[in-house]
């Protein structure tokens, strides 16, 4: 480690996987980061432990990618680790960002997710009623776990925090954008982003560069993907499919909408919206066509399960954050 | 100390901010707990607006705008009569209780009628009790 090389790390926390295999998606690319930097930790590729990167001195790291939301004590202690040994540290993927699909778990209590996932599901051996508990003590042992918070975090509600990539997952030439503009700054080629900017996205919304033709927008229902054939040329709102289009940030290349499939939103917001989901609302409501509040519920009735739909991965990252409900 | 709501008020330039006005200068007596913010339209009220007074604290928030039919931009208030069952969707999915967020149409005219109106929730409010978002954002921390 005498040499000039860069010394990265990425580490997956409440995340599935996916925006470490966008890494891994960059192909050759990887070499290329390979010839600059050492990868220090990176669970999902290399070699590397919790206890390695504690030795570490502070700032001992120059960027680390962090993908995943705060879950458990686990993903806190080692976003605080990582803070504390990067000079950078980068929110990378949806879940970090925003607090991603995991955040989804922000809207039902954790009581009701342990009693879903092990006490009353379909898929459990019958009369099994074992939970998991933080500490638990086995033949003498004590047995620790991490510990599964009330709620999910996005990374900047735990640690302080110097880029975003948005994306779910990141696209790779996005991602190769992200990671060659950090290079060129930490060896002194390029100037740095300024601090907090969003990263391997644009600075407009979705729409802008989505290909599909768009006029005036009246609708009278909404329809589920699945129930109707869209006209392949024509926005994908305008034909009553809920598109996140209008409240989403722009980077991934319009892929879904030029597949015939709706915007998730998971490039989060556009610049300067505070609340993708409340935006969202308001584009949306704003083209139905009617002036009559009973015929505005029927529209309404046609489009289920809106605010996860809307806020598909940034509840943590909403105004309201979690459900209140007592 | 008895619970006093906080209610934040959004009201339309041209008929419900006039019709607060016409409460005031008939000297009708109602209950000091709503803040008045004054917006060109109610159409101007992002549902943004609204989560973010209940994100800081407010234990209410009362939308008002003209009648339909009577907008001054001749369809603002249509456009908020679209998002609010939305709105009041998205909240109750958040776990805000009904009573707290309220959309009514008062006129100019109609002092009388805004001046119960915030009785009214005022009321209702201090029934339900505080809210609980910051509350509950505060234990989320300290659980950490």
């Amino acid at each position: 480690m005498g040499d000039s090389k860069l010394q990265i790390a990425i580490y997956w926390a409440a995340a599935c996987g996916g925006c470490d295999v966008s890494v891994l998606d960059t192909n050759e690319f990887i070499l290329e980061v390979d010839k600059v930097a050492d990868i220090r930790l990176w669970p999902i590729a290399a070699d590397g432990k919790y206890k390695d990167v504690e030795a570490m001195a502070d700032g001992e790291l120059d960027v680390t990618l962090y993908n995943g939301a705060v879950r458990n004590s686990e993903n806190e202690h080692l976003a605080r680790l990582l803070r504390q040994k990067s000079k950078i540290l980068v929110a990378y993927g949806s879940c970090a960002y925003m607090g991603g699909i995991p955040g989804l778990a922000n809207l039902v209590s954790r009581e009701e997710i342990i009693e879903r996932a092990y006490l009353n599901n379909p898929s459990l051996e019958p009369g099994n009623q074992t939970i998991p508990l933080p500490e638990v003590s086995v033949n003498g042992y004590e047995l620790e776990i991490p510990k599964f918070y009330r709620r999910v975090y996005k990374l900047d509600q735990i640690v302080d925090v110097d880029y975003y990539v948005p994306g779910c997952p990141p696209q790779p030439n996005q991602a190769q954008a992200a990671i060659t503009a950090l290079v060129a700054a930490l060896t002194g080629q390029a100037a740095a982003p300024p601090k907090g900017a969003v990263v391997g996205a644009y600075e407009r919304a979705l729409c802008d560069d989505c290909p599909r033709t768009k006029s005036e927008k009246k609708i009278t229902r909404f329809y589920r993907p699945w129930e109707i054939i869209a006209d392949p040329e024509r926005c994908l709102l305008e034909q009553g499919i809920l598109c996140a289009g209008p409240a989403t940030r722009s980077g991934c290349g319009a892929i879904c909408p030029s597949a015939g499939i709706p915007c998730r939103g998971c490039y989060g917001p556009p610049p300067n919206v505070v609340d993708q989901g409340a935006k969202l609302l308001s584009a949306v409501s704003s083209i139905i066509d009617s002036k009559d509040p009973q015929e505005i519920e029927q529209i309404l009735a046609t489009l289920p399960d809106f605010t996860s739909i809307a806020n598909r991965y940034s509840i943590p990252a909403s105004q309201l954050q979690r459900s209140h409900r007592p | 100390m008895s619970f006093e709501p906080k209610i934040v008020g959004f009201l339309c330039n041209w008929c419900s901010y006039t019709g607060a006005d016409l409460a005031g200068t008939s000297r009708i007596h109602y209950a000091p707990n709503v803040r008045i913010i004054r917006v060109m339209c109610s159409a101007r009220i992002d549902p943004t607006f609204v989560l973010k007074a209940l994100h800081d604290g407010a234990d209410g928030v009362l939308i008002c705008g003209c009648h339909p039919g009577d907008c001054h931009y001749t369809e603002g208030n249509y456009k908020t009569m679209r998002r609010f069952p939305l709105l009041k969707r998205m909240l109750a999915d958040f776990g805000i209780e009904d009573e707290r967020v309220r959309l009514e149409w008062v006129s100019a005219s109609e002092g009388q009628r805004f001046a119960d109106l915030v009785d009214d929730m005022t009321e209702r409010i201090r029934a339900l009790g505080p809210s609980r978002v910051q509350a509950d954002l505060a234990t989320d921390m300290a659980e950490r």
